[in-house]
């Protein structure tokens, strides 16, 4: 079993990397690109565990370490 | 004074701060290695500079999980001043000992520079060798010091005097053009509720020696040394 | 996935061998290689590893001086500083994998240069590097620039060693075979220094550090042949580095070096396990058993020819002394590394290593390490330089019109936009930081400083191989004394075309040869450096650029010139250099082709024996503590180096030309050799002149220090204020463009 985190900035933090992509797509010539947020996608290799407590488990990996709530939002994808 | 400087894998300021903390003060600081548990008592720590874990996840995400911070934050809430600079600063951020967030600087370069710095609050253990509102000259050397909270936290910060420094020109204009990384109001460096806990982006124990380019740096130290000897 | 159970002609050829050294590999080994071993045999007869070429060449230069301990043939040269401590330093080529991923190239080439110093138990201090770009105009330079110096800095930054200085350069030549050159100097105990021969039967051999992954296999073979347009897709071959594991095993190393079990340690460069292991056993004349099966490994499945070639980054190779292993691994494992005792030296003479229970290679070690090829290549000595045609010079130029004009040139402008992006200060030591002639690194704890710069002029190479070579050391020498340094020694980097082609194997063999009489005359030997050939796309080489790395010795930090004016009021006096002021040499000068648009000429002549009196002469003036700003005079001429100088402390100055020239331009921009720009008080003035002219050194007052502008003669000036922005901005203006388009 997996577990599939994305970390994403939170709507309304500034991010110049996400705006330097949005630019550097228009520069080559991609029109219609409103916006570009750029974040973090994590793979978890759970092994063989309790699906039902699986999502409770990588919740808490998220608030302690992998995303910073202070900026960060995230969701999780378990799948087999 | 029994000062102690952290050392994660992946500092690489520890001997810089441990020779500028020797000079100022005349002692060598315990060093500190990250997996420690058992530490004596001390009047100062010290979380330096570096990358620690490569800055890998978040800058000083996975340092602030490290044995030894717990630690500290034992010893900070009893009143231990704790210093963080640069990386140490990201630590203390990420470990919630002090608000905020240090992002990816705005302009997505690394910078290695001296900077101005405004003292805002003299108040400090470690400022309390400054003047309010005096203008020092400290390197700045970073990839995320970008300071980041919520307005609410900014203007309690504001409120509460917390703000310690914050980039400037030569005679202490604060603006966008001082303001090396995009970091909110200009925030160089802040302390806790209580003054004895402070993370700063700038190097002061890189500007503790005349021969490096200068000695604002050292204030700092001499400052603790008064307050703590 | 299986290897290949026969060689087929086919695949020699793929491996870059010639059928010559097929037909040796067949008469060493008595029998048909397997695949890992031919894989071996290619990787150590490469260019790269085995110097064919440039061997025979390389032995011209002078290697040795009283105070060299280990010249060329370790992982880095050694020098005596004093007090019982030695400084370690090297310079290698990153360029092939800079160009094809600039960010990992670049950091990869800092990463391999780092393992070479440290490996020989130094910590390092300080990292430099030449870089050196295509045209502005190409539409791939900025994307190089931005990924090759994020690459550097992103690497020396997280380990936490300084990056002082280097240069930075534009040439269509470079269009399409950038310059990588990254130098590390570290600093260690003058009698604890560690080398790559083995020592003692039934020793064990330990890997430590990452672990291995199928990363830059074949890396020694693809530095060792020419670009052609589907070299892009060579890209999966190009290393990852990882700084922070890197700054681990410095640490982790330096610790173990400080106690007494190991014999012999090398770092996993070019050609990895392969490369290390033979060097070990070769130089202590042993044997060497492999169990490839104990090799750390990151993917499953790899071939015992993926792991024998694989050039996976931070890997180390160590001989313990036996039953020692325990407080090796203790300390490896305090710094969260891999540690595995992967096999053990024999007396064999023989490199054997088994994998899944089979012997997959078993080669004498001698004949393949020793008797790898050495060609005499034939040359063809260059056309020499066209004379510089007298209307080529634009007579009405303006001196003041063109200064800022060259200031703000590519290879002239500051740069900062570079240098910032290096943490320059870390380990507390830098005392003068980037941007000056040699940036210089205190020794730690001391009052004395190490001085380092890297030099070299392609486009006299090109012009004039043989007097390149010699600027290029005369230059490295005056950089270093005009920091008032005692030049110690030399690293080189040897950037080349193809050796198969004669043209080429001239430019090597001219600039060695200049190398060589500047290094005797100068006392500067060479005691470690690194060739790279095949720096040609589509059959067109770059211009030649034998980099030079140069080291030196400040003994008192309290008596160090810098380059900046320190006060108003003082006279600036031009040292060295032709005895009367007649014109001045602009043939190859960045005058001639900034201004005119030219690239013509003759490079400007050294005189060696004149470089060594002046440079002794300022160094002594220095050292006396007579003079404390001072700059050599390069690039751009004289007019150049005031303005520097009047830039770099921020204060202006008035010229005088000399009256007996009736045109000045070519006294003020023209690229004479072996001259400095000193200033010191209007009393000093008399007392300088005369001591010059005992020390058979020619001076010339030229000027005053002070006012914000810069002015020439009576009716010329031109604010500070001007010339810094030229100077400054076009470096970041030309990346600007670049951070919508890359970011």
């Amino acid at each position: 079993m997996k577990a599939k985190v994305h970390v994403t900035l939170k709507p309304g933090v500034l991010d110049p990397q996400g705006k330097a992509v949005a630019h550097a797509l228009d520069a080559l010539g991609f029109s219609g690109v409103h916006g570009v947020r750029q974040g973090k996608f994590i793979e978890i290799d759970l092994g063989d565990q309790d699906p039902g407590g699986a999502q409770a488990r990588v919740d808490a990996m998220c608030r302690q370490l992998l995303a910073n709530t202070v900026i960060e939002d995230y969701a999780i994808d378990i799948v087999d | 004074m029994h000062a102690a400087v952290i050392v994660f894998p992946g500092s690489n300021c520890d001997r810089d701060v441990a020779v500028a903390l020797t000079q100022a003060t005349g002692r060598a600081p315990l060093m500190l290695w990250h997996r420690e548990t058992e530490v004596p008592p001390l009047d100062l720590i010290v979380v330096p500079g570096g990358f620690s874990y490569g800055d890998y996840l978040r800058a000083g995400a996975l340092a602030a999980h490290s044995p030894v911070v717990r630690e500290v934050k034992a010893r900070a809430a009893k009143g231990v001043p704790v210093l963080g600079i640069c990386n140490g600063f990201q630590v203390l951020c990420e470990a919630g000992m002090l608000p905020g967030v240090l992002m990816r600087n705005a302009g997505l370069r690394f910078v290695c520079k001296d900077v101005w710095l405004r003292v805002e609050n003299a108040a400090t253990p470690f400022t309390r060798g400054y003047r309010s509102g005096q203008v020092v000259r400290m390197p700045i050397a970073h990839n995320d010091g970008n300071y980041y909270a919520d307005a609410t936290t900014l203007d309690k910060l504001e409120g509460e005097g917390r703000i310690v420094f914050r980039y400037c020109h030569a005679d202490g204009r604060v603006d966008d053009a001082a303001n090396p990384n995009g970091a909110q109001r200009g925030i160089a460096g802040i302390a806790d509720g209580r003054g004895s806990v402070l993370g700063m982006m700038p190097h002061p124990e890189r500007a503790a020696d005349a021969s490096l380019g200068g000695t604002d740096g050292r204030t700092m130290f001499q400052s603790l040394l008064t307050v703590l000897a | 996935m299986n290897d290949p159970a026969t060689v087929t002609a086919e695949m020699v050829a793929d491996h870059g061998l010639s059928p010559d050294e097929y037909d040796r590999i067949l008469t060493i080994l008595g029998r048909p290689p397997s695949f890992t071993e031919l894989g071996i045999f290619s990787v150590m007869w490469s260019e790269h590893c085995s110097y064919k070429s440039s061997k025979r060449w390389l032995r011209l230069l002078p290697t040795s001086a009283p105070w060299v301990i280990c010249g060329p043939g370790e992982n880095a040269g050694v020098v005596d500083i004093g007090d019982g401590l030695a400084a370690i330093f090297k310079m290698e080529s990153h360029n092939h994998p800079s160009y094809i991923e600039p960010y990992q190239g670049a950091a990869t080439g800092v990463g391999g240069i780092l393992r070479d110093v440290f490996t020989m138990g130094a910590r390092p201090i300080a990292n430099l590097n030449v870089l050196r770009f295509g045209s502005p105009d190409h539409p791939k330079t900025r994307h190089l620039v931005a990924g090759v110096v994020a690459g550097i800095g992103g690497y020396g930054n997280c380990v936490g060693v300084p990056t002082v200085g280097g240069e930075c350069t534009f040439h269509p030549g470079y269009d399409g075979n950038i310059l990588v050159n990254a130098m590390t100097v570290g600093l260690a105990r003058a009698d604890r220094i560690f080398y790559s021969a083995a020592a003692g039967i039934g020793a064990p051999v330990v890997y430590v550090g990452s672990k291995t992954g199928r990363d830059g296999i074949h890396g020694a073979t693809m530095a060792s042949a020419e670009f052609s347009d589907d070299t892009e897709e060579k890209r999966p071959t190009v290393q990852v580095g990882d700084p922070f594991t890197e700054k681990l095993l410095i640490e982790a190393c330096l610790e173990l070096m400080a106690t007494d079990v190991i014999v012999a340690i090398q770092d996993m460069g070019a050609a990895g396990l392969t490369s290390s292991s033979f060097e070990m056993a070769s130089k202590g004349g042993l044997g060497i058993e492999l169990d490839l099966d104990r090799v750390p490994v990151r993917e499953a499945g790899m071939t015992a020819y993926e792991m024998l070639l694989s050039e996976s980054q931070e890997r180390m190779l160590m001989v313990l002394k036996p039953g020692r292993e325990g407080v090796a691994e203790a300390i490896f494992r305090k710094w969260e590394l891999d540690f595995a005792v992967i096999g053990n030296t024999t007396d064999t003479g023989r490199m054997v290593a088994r994998h899944q229970g089979r012997v997959v290679v078993d080669v004498p070690i001698d004949p393949l390490a020793k008797a790898s090829p050495e060609y005499d290549r034939p040359l063809a000595d260059p056309p020499g330089p066209a004379p510089l045609a007298a209307t080529a010079v634009p007579a009405s130029a303006d001196p003041l019109e063109a200064l800022p004009r060259l200031l703000g040139s590519p290879d002239l402008s500051a740069k900062r936009w570079v240098w910032e992006q290096y943490d320059h200060m870390v380990m507390a030591d830098t005392v003068q930081r980037p941007g000056g002639d040699a940036a210089v690194v205190r020794v730690h704890g001391t009052g004395k400083g190490l001085a380092m710069t890297c030099d070299c002029t392609p486009r006299y190479c090109l012009a004039d191989p043989v007097e390149g070579g010699r600027q290029a050391v005369a230059e490295a020498w005056r950089n270093l004394t005009a920091a008032g340094a005692k030049p110690l020694a030399v690293t080189d980097c040897l950037n080349f075309g193809s050796p198969e082609r004669p043209a080429i194997m001239g430019q090597f063999a001219g600039c060695i040869r200049g190398m060589a009489e500047a290094c005797s005359a100068l006392a500067f030997p060479v005691v470690s450096g690194n060739v790279s050939f095949y720096n040609e796309t589509n059959g067109v080489a770059i211009p030649p650029a034998p980099s030079i790395g140069g080291i030196g010795l400040i003994d008192d930090l309290d008596r160090m010139a810098t380059p900046g004016f320190r006060a108003a009021g003082e006279a600036i006096v031009l040292i060295g250099g032709d005895p009367a002021p007649t014109g001045g040499w602009l043939g190859q000068s960045l005058f001639l082709r900034e201004i005119a648009g030219l690239e013509a000429g003759a490079p400007p002549p050294v005189d060696l024996e004149g470089e060594r009196r002046t440079g002794d002469f300022v160094r002594s003036l220095i050292a006396a503590g007579r003079v404390v700003t001072c700059h050599d005079i390069s690039d751009g001429g004289l007019l150049v180096a005031v303005a520097e100088m009047a830039l770099a402390g921020n204060i202006g100055a008035a010229l005088t030309v000399p009256p007996s020239l009736a045109e000045p331009l070519a006294w003020l921009f023209g690229e004479d050799q072996g001259r400095y720009l000193v200033t010191v008080p209007q009393d000093s003035v008399a007392g300088l002149l005369a001591g010059a002219e005992a020390a058979g050194v020619t001076a010339l007052a030229i000027g005053t220090t002070g006012g914000d502008r810069l002015t020439l003669g009576p009716d010329g000036a031109i604010s500070l204020a001007f010339l810094r922005e030229a100077h400054e901005a076009w470096l970041p203006r030309f990346m600007a463009i670049s951070a919508a388009r890359l970011a």
